[in-house]
């Protein structure tokens, strides 16, 4: 052995003594399935959680996720106090979280999107602490810089096996891609994961991987499937949202990107789903193929996958059940990362190859600043999601929304939060004109050229005010409840308490 | 004088506010309010109020504005005639049309309005053919009055009227289609064809726009907005026929910068129908969004 250390010029190689010989008394094999749970508390003890630490979560189960809630109220009987909640998103079915933000279980929230309920009493002044709202690739810079340290990940899945090989695509509660939950499996000091159904070993092509994952849980169930899906799946027959569709696709038609290989981003919703179907006779009719589609995807995309009018699906969370089913059976439909899809310190993130995203806005300003997060009453009520990602690097942003919602102007001289900056939006499209930003002449001239009714931005504000007149402002008391982060981690924005 | 076009007339319901606040974003050619079948009973002050405003509204200005009143002998007819004249329709469009009498009925009234209020306005009149009576009518109703811009088939009570119901063929309506296409065409005025009430049959309204193209009507009543893009498509030029009109168009201007009278294109003479014909089908083309602005 001295000769050895001598030759090697160490002291810090040990010999083999005999196999297993740091814990001698266990067979071969008998720890196989060590890292099954009997129960959501068992698993929580093992993680080692204590006061003050940070929990996590994903949100591809959206309106259908069972999960947050289950966890938190084990976490609330337990007694833990003094928990950063640290989902992907939360969604109107977390209003449960409200209580324990009362108890003090939790007292510091990062998320994508608040809604509903809780995103009224936080707008309210509910917690001490402003919420941190991210985008999706935010979140992922916000990890890796340290900021965000997660201690606990709580993945909810359909399908595992007992050594943690998980995957969203089968399974009663398909909720497909677990694109944001890949992060969370990546970075968390400890890794429990909830599955609905215990699969034989090894439970592959895996999404969270065995390597990965500290603990596994059965649980009765993980999320409603029938409330999974996000939004319309049917062709809508609104006639308003078939109008601003005709207008998005006619433009991306003559938007100068429109050819062969070109990719696509869109969003849920009646309008976006219809689009993509406008979007789709146009490429059969021209001989147009898309390279990739890219984001949230739903059922039209996978429509257009099966067509051949899309090469290629990159699926960072998918919107409905056909997506959650087509990213298990079409080898063309490949699930990506957070990281993958938006993170700005990515060394590769796929928005970064992005020509077209198309995105809704709940109000536009004159500087073309979008707000997708609160309400014209003030409150939290929506998601920062990817806007400001996908808006920052596509060839082409298209904001489509409609001028006015019932009596409410969406454009307004100057937007409650921004969200997306004015400087990365390129064109917003409504029902009564398009305004093109100041800074793309060329793409103007095109459009104009193209028969599209381009208009200013001041035209479309002095007619929103028209139809609805100038809506009162909202007020608003000193305190900060909400962080608007940009991508970077930079603040854009602060929501505050309302009066 | 050029034909202004109407393809389109959409109605809406004068009751129903979000289609009153909404339906001009869709561009039809014509907006039709309606104060009469579409709207109930109880419903009948507080859409004419509605209707009465929506009228003098801007975003109604650069659309073409259209109302079914009620009939005249109805409490409700000259309610509705005294506040859609006052507001500056363009067409009062005539309920349930048999005979030229209820034509000059209802340009009486409309007359003594106009010069109560100093209107310098003449509006127009648009009757509705629904009946036996009426189609068997039709020469004398197109010819009644100086204000009749077109008659309109009312297909639904039409077909009651006949015993009979609507088919995808159409067969039941031949009849009417023709006599009411001829009546308007000797008088010179516009003939409109009925609505297409399946609103989710695109493929049944394209064949019967197909049909009343190829008869030679202007345009259709629409009920749903949807179907506008639809019969806009139907109703564009072929691309031929644009290539034919810029021709015309170019050989009429340099004809007339050389100051010469008389115009030949490929041998043919070019005179003013001629050139008429081709404003109006590139006025087509431009409506139809088939040009883009520089044409």
């Amino acid at each position: 052995m001295k000769d050895l250390h001598q030759q090697f010029n160490t002291q810090e190689l040990t010999p083999i003594n005999a196999p297993f010989f740091t814990c001698k008394e266990k067979k071969k094999g008998e720890d196989r399935r060590a890292k099954l749970c009997e129960s959501i508390e068992e698993s929580i003890k093992r993680s080692g959680l204590q006061d003050g630490m940070t929990i996590s979560f994903h949100h591809a189960f959206r309106g259908g996720d069972l999960l947050i809630n289950n966890v938190m109220n084990v976490i609330a009987k337990m007694g833990f106090k003094n928990l950063t909640l640290a989902s992907s998103s939360l969604a109107s079915v977390n209003d449960p979280v409200i209580e324990h933000i009362k108890n003090g279980v939790v007292t510091q929230i990062y998320t994508s999107g608040l809604r509903s309920k809780l995103g009224e009493a936080i707008s309210k002044g509910l917690m001490e602490k402003p919420v941190q709202i991210h985008s999706h690739g935010g979140r992922v810079h916000l990890i890796q810089s340290g900021e965000l340290k997660i201690d606990v990940a709580f993945l909810g899945v359909p399908v595992c096996d007992a050594f943690g090989n998980a995957n969203g695509y089968s399974g009663r509660s398909k909720c497909g891609s677990l694109g944001y939950a890949m992060i969370d499996a990546q970075h968390a000091e400890y890794v429990i994961v909830l599955t609905e159904s215990l699969e034989e070993y090894p439970n592959v092509p895996a999404s969270l991987h065995q390597d990965q994952v500290d603990a596994v849980v059965l649980v009765d169930e993980v999320g409603d499937p029938s409330k999974i899906g996000a939004g319309e799946t049917r062709m809508t027959t609104n006639p308003k949202e078939l109008l601003l569709a005709s207008h998005t696709a006619k433009l991306i038609e003559h938007s100068g990107l429109f050819k062969e290989g070109f990719s696509i981003q869109t969003g849920t919703g009646g309008a976006s789903l219809a689009t993509t179907v406008f979007l789709s006779e146009k490429m059969e009719e021209k001989g147009i193929h898309a390279s990739f589609g890219l984001g949230g995807i739903t059922g039209t995309m996978v429509y257009m996958l099966k067509r051949g009018l899309i090469k290629t699906l990159l699926d960072v969370q998918s919107f409905d059940e056909f997506a959650a089913k087509s990213l298990g059976e079409n080898k063309n439909h490949i699930e990506i990362s957070a990281n993958e899809y938006a993170n700005p310190s990515s060394k590769g993130a796929a928005i970064k190859q992005l020509d077209i995203v198309v995105l809704s806005a709940l109000e536009v300003d004159l500087d073309f600043n979008v707000n997708v997060i609160t309400g014209s009453k003030g409150f939290l009520r929506g998601a920062s999601g990817g806007h400001s990602d996908t808006a920052a690097e596509a060839k082409l942003s298209i904001i489509v929304a409609p001028l006015t919602r019932g009596r409410l102007p969406t454009v307004t001289k100057r937007v409650n939060t921004i969200v997306t900056p004015g400087s990365t939006v390129d064109v917003v499209i409504t029902d009564q004109g398009i305004a093109v930003n100041p800074k793309n002449v060329e793409l103007k001239a095109r459009l104009k050229k193209a028969g599209l009714q381009i208009v200013e931005m001041q035209e479309l504000y002095d007619r929103a005010i028209a139809l609805c007149g100038e809506p009162a402002e909202i007020k608003y008391a000193d305190k900060v409840v909400a962080v608007i982060r940009y991508r970077d981690g930079s603040i854009i924005d602060v929501v505050r308490q309302l009066a | 004088m050029k034909p202004k076009l109407r393809r389109s007339m959409l109605f809406v319901p004068g009751s129903n506010t979000g289609m009153v606040c909404n339906a001009f974003i869709y561009k039809p050619d014509t907006v039709m309010f309606d104060l009469e079948d579409s709207v109930a009973l109880s419903e009948k002050d507080s859409a004419r109020m509605m209707v009465f405003h929506a009228l003098q509204h801007f975003t109604y200005k650069d659309i073409e504005t259209a109302v079914r009143v009620n009939p005249l002998d109805t409490p409700f007819g000259l309610l509705d005639l005294e506040a859609v004249i006052r507001a500056g329709v363009d067409i009062v469009r005539l309920p349930k049309t048999d005979t030229v009498e209820d034509v000059l009925d209802m340009e009486r009234e409309i007359e003594r309005i106009e010069i109560k209020i100093g209107s310098p306005k003449k509006t127009m009149l648009l009757a509705a053919i629904e009946s036996a009576l009426g189609v068997v009518n039709a020469v004398d109703i197109a010819r009644s009055s100086t204000r009749m811009m077109g008659i309109a088939l009312g297909a639904e009570d039409f077909v009651r009227d006949l015993h009979t119901q609507r088919t995808k063929e159409g067969h039941e309506l031949m009849a009417a289609r023709n006599q009411i296409l001829l009546a308007a065409r000797a008088a010179k005025i516009g003939a409109f064809d009925s609505i297409f009430s399946d609103v989710k049959d695109k493929e049944g309204f394209m064949h019967e726009v197909d049909l009343i193209k190829g008869l030679g009507f202007d345009g259709k009543s629409l009920i749903n907005p949807n179907q506008i893009p639809w019969l806009h498509s139907a109703f564009a030029p072929s691309q031929k026929n644009i290539n034919w009109a810029i021709e015309v168009l170019e050989a009429a201007k340099d004809a007339k910068e050389r100051g010469l009278g008389v115009i030949s294109l490929d041998g043919k003479m070019v005179d003013a129908p001629v050139i008429l014909r081709a404003e109006w089908i590139m006025d087509l083309a431009r409506a139809s969004g088939v040009l883009g602005e520089e044409q």
